[in-house]
């Protein structure tokens, strides 16, 4: 099954795009303009910095933008969980989990295991309560793999790494 | 730290993203009753905090070209897991490493990283460096490739 992300109508990010979110992955600054001062150091005015945002939300070339909060700091929690899904149940169950508002992301992935799936809480009864509504709702055992510890989260990626796209997208 | 009141007024207002205007921040106090200075003062506590891990652009890296995902995990002995844990942690493809309880004997595996690569060889080949560095610290390991992103949108917190 194709990933129903994938580029299959191509709308691939050019070299400013890259080159912006290289800039916005780190901070968007706290200031009052803070487009127009992104826009100074690459070069380009505020408008297309936002014109070229508000594409690549569009498209699905970035799926957010704005502050990421980490919850944990104020007592809430992630907690990772995975299904066994049957394979002819895929698409319902899907519809499921995804329908629960704490579920924020969910992956199908290769495996026995094949839906994991992370539910951001407020509290432990929390997750906790979402974790049981999943089970009860899809009549599968939930099987949940809350954080430990944590050695390392962030992105070394950069968007402006050469890819297989490089060579037709040198718009500037 | 307990949230305040401002606090989840100012999360619920800006969790799905920031309005794409020439003055954000003055538009999300707009919408809060305050000035946009003000936002922009509480913002900075919550980074200094660590409340907010940084306001910016969450890309999908499939679009980027970085299309192949891997979750890899380990079965790695509980005495030395976390100074291995922190090891492949600095690993240059790794966006996420942490401890996880095993679920024997289903899961034998408590040590997650998340890997990306252009094509699944390039995570391959991470996961082997891993391996390597892991040693005889490692009794099995699997790779569960990401075939496709089902939900992907951040959290969530309820009104009120």
């Amino acid at each position: 099954m194709p990933a129903p992300d994938a580029p299959n109508e191509v709308i691939a990010p050019d070299r400013t795009d890259r080159r912006l979110i290289d800039r916005l992955h780190g901070e968007l600054p706290l200031t009052e303009r803070p487009f127009a001062d992104v826009g100074r150091e690459l070069g380009i005015s505020e408008d297309e910095v936002i014109e070229r945002l508000r594409r690549m939300l569009a498209h699905g070339t970035l799926t957010r933008f704005g502050p990421l909060f980490q919850i944990e700091r104020a007592g809430g929690l992630f907690v990772l969980a995975a299904l066994e899904v049957p394979e002819a149940d895929f698409a319902r169950i899907t519809a499921l989990v995804n329908a629960l508002p704490e579920v924020a992301h969910n992956y199908r992935r290769e495996h026995r295991l094949n839906m994991w799936f992370v539910v951001a809480a407020e509290t432990q009864a929390a997750a906790r309560a979402a974790l049981d509504r999943i089970g009860a709702l899809t009549g599968l055992a939930v099987h949940a793999f809350p954080k430990e510890r944590e050695y390392f989260v962030g992105l070394k990626l950069a968007a402006e790494a050469p890819s297989s796209q490089e060579t037709h997208d040198g718009a500037d | 730290m307990a949230l305040t009141e401002f606090d989840r007024e100012l999360i619920a207002a800006t969790q799905t993203g920031l309005p794409l205007v020439a003055r954000p921040y003055e538009a999300v106090g707009a919408m809060l009753g305050v000035s946009g200075e003000q936002v922009r003062e509480r913002l900075a506590q919550m980074l200094a905090e660590g409340l907010i891990r940084r306001i910016g652009a969450v890309p999908n890296h499939y679009r980027l070209g970085w299309t192949a995902n891997g979750m890899t995990v380990w079965d790695v002995d509980d005495a030395q897991v976390d100074a291995l844990g922190e090891r492949i942690g600095a690993l240059p493809g790794v966006s996420h490493c942490y401890r996880r309880p095993r679920e024997r004997p289903l899961w034998p595996y408590n040590l997650f990283a998340m890997v990306h690569g252009r094509s699944r060889d390039e995570v391959a080949l991470q996961a082997e460096q891993i391996r390597t560095l892991l040693g005889t610290a490692c009794a099995g390991s699997d790779i569960l490739y990401s075939s496709a992103i089902l939900k992907k949108t951040g959290l969530r917190l309820k009104e009120g």
